[in-house]
């Protein structure tokens, strides 16, 4: 059987235009019995705090990134172009660390 | 859609309170039987047999009583789970029980159907081992031929019923100069992940040490290599190293602590704090047959025995990184020095550890002696003519 077919060869970049979804073999889930919400990946347990799991929940691969700055600039009161810039820093991170579909735009 | 929604609200009542002290991880080793001979496999020397292993009723109340508890991944290892004809039926009580699944395999035993099954039950993440990027070294290394193009296989079709991939990559000195060309065959896979998991010296591994410790000039090339590669691979693959602790400067945190963040359970049930725990002689262990696994996790004797850090001696009593490593390694402190209270020798702070850093350095300049092949009684046979140059014994 040849291989390369699922190779990842270049770096995502995640930007406002991405639609991220979150992958199959990962799972956002409360934690009841450490009173905290917890997302499961291979090896990895990550403890996103409540404006990460805000924007985790939000990330169903049909709002685009800036949707969703606009949502939490509106439920935050803070400015879009800064509440943008961290959920691009937060979800480039995840992008990197392989759990998180990064839902790029196709090109036309 | 993915399974991204948070967990059915219903599932909170019915956790025990008590999990805000539970393990983050459950290792279960379902069998020890395996069609790998690996000569550093970490399962004891004396492997168990096939008819004292737990039955499917027992490994499925073990995953709901982790579950319960509190535990959130559990990972199916062994000797080799897919020679276990019910481990579809043990990986859905696993899901049930809300885990986040991992099967730790070497793929030579498992076809597509059986691996899709798998997947449709809700397998999260395939952990796949290989022995080696040269297909004949790879055969040498596990006595067993063909091996790498299965796991080529196995790879793939992981990938395809959309799982988490890890190559699972075991270093020592028979492979160490490929660890370039084996980031590059995960990439290659598909995988999002990959381990570069230097040897650990127990068990087999401790009888096979001179054939598998890598010299501290090949570890020092291949951690730069992995540094280089992390630079340039970042956003492709995860790259996570282990480091052999004879050449480190501070002991491994064992575990995360002893009896802090993981349990394992043998395939007869055993409940240990690592999976090496056994090798401390004067230890007794419960079992899932006999009592619940929260109790066994709270109160057992194995498990309090060395939890947290009053059992502590010197150096490690007074020492500011006594949180952080925990004093290193119980097992190997035991089989070193004969008192598993002392520092583990790798760390630099322990009186052998000069020493024992020694031995290293001689045994990984000598010619390799051939392997111990892991197999039933394959210990017994040759442990009393294999070299143990342990220091202080």
């Amino acid at each position: 059987m040849s291989i390369g077919q699922y190779a990842k060869r270049e770096r995502t970049m995640i930007t406002g235009d991405c639609r991220p979804s979150i992958p199959r073999f990962v799972k956002l889930r409360h934690d009841a019995g450490r009173g905290r919400w917890i997302l499961l990946a291979p090896e990895r347990v990550f403890n996103p705090d409540e404006i990460a799991v805000s924007v985790l929940q939000k990330c169903d691969g049909v709002r685009s990134v800036s949707d969703i700055a606009a949502i939490l600039a509106d439920d935050y009161q803070a400015p879009v172009d800064v509440i943008l810039k961290d959920i691009i820093d937060m979800l480039q991170d995840l992008s990197d660390k392989g759990v998180l579909n990064a839902g790029e735009p196709t090109n036309s | 859609m993915n399974e991204v929604t948070p967990v059915e609200q219903s599932a909170v009542a019915a956790v025990d309170p008590s999990c805000a002290r539970a393990p983050v991880g459950m290792l279960c080793e379902l069998t020890h039987r395996c069609p790998l001979q690996c000569p550093y496999c970490s399962n004891p020397t004396d492997l168990e047999r096939v008819a004292t292993e737990l039955t499917t009723e027992e490994w499925q109340s073990v995953m709901r009583q982790a579950g319960e508890l509190g535990i959130l991944q559990v990972h199916l290892s062994g000797g080799e789970p897919t020679v276990r004809k019910d481990l579809e039926e043990i990986l859905e009580a696993a899901v049930k029980a809300g885990l986040y699944t991992n099967l730790i395999t070497a793929g030579v035993t498992i076809n597509r159907e059986r691996l899709m099954k798998l997947a449709e039950i809700g397998l999260d993440h395939v952990q796949l081992s290989i022995q080696d990027v040269d297909s004949e070294n790879a055969d040498r290394i596990s006595a067993y031929k063909g091996g790498l193009a299965k796991k080529i296989e196995v790879s793939q079709w992981t990938k395809e019923a959309g799982m988490a991939l890890t190559i699972n990559a075991p270093i020592h000195r028979q492979n160490i100069h490929n660890v370039p060309r084996m980031i590059e065959f995960a990439i290659e896979c598909g995988a999002g992940r990959i381990e570069i998991a230097h040897v650990q010296y127990y068990a087999w591994a401790l009888l096979n040490r001179g054939s598998l410790m890598p010299t501290r000039e090949s570890f020092m090339t291949a951690a730069k290599q992995v540094e280089e590669a992390r630079e340039k691979y970042k956003g492709i693959i995860v790259i996570d190293m282990v480091v052999p602790d004879y050449y480190a400067k501070f002991p491994k945190p064992c575990m995360g602590g002893w009896a802090k963040q993981i349990l394992n359970v043998t395939p007869q049930g055993r409940v240990l704090p690592c999976h090496a725990a056994e090798s401390i002689t004067h230890l007794t262990f419960d079992n899932v047959k006999d009592r619940p696994l929260a109790d066994i996790w709270l109160n057992g004797d194995a498990f309090n025995k060395y939890r947290g850090t009053e059992w502590m001696k010197e150096p490690c009593r007074t020492c500011p990184r006594k949180e952080i490593d925990f004093g290193g390694c119980r097992c190997q402190a035991f089989a070193l020095t004969g008192d598993a209270t002392n520092t583990d020798p790798a760390c630099s702070l322990s009186p052998m550890h000069d020493e024992w850093a020694k031995v290293a350095e001689v045994e990984s300049h000598s010619t390799p002696p051939d392997f111990i092949y892991r197999r039933v009684g394959g210990a017994k046979v040759t442990v009393g003519g294999a070299k143990e140059p342990v220091p202080g014994e």
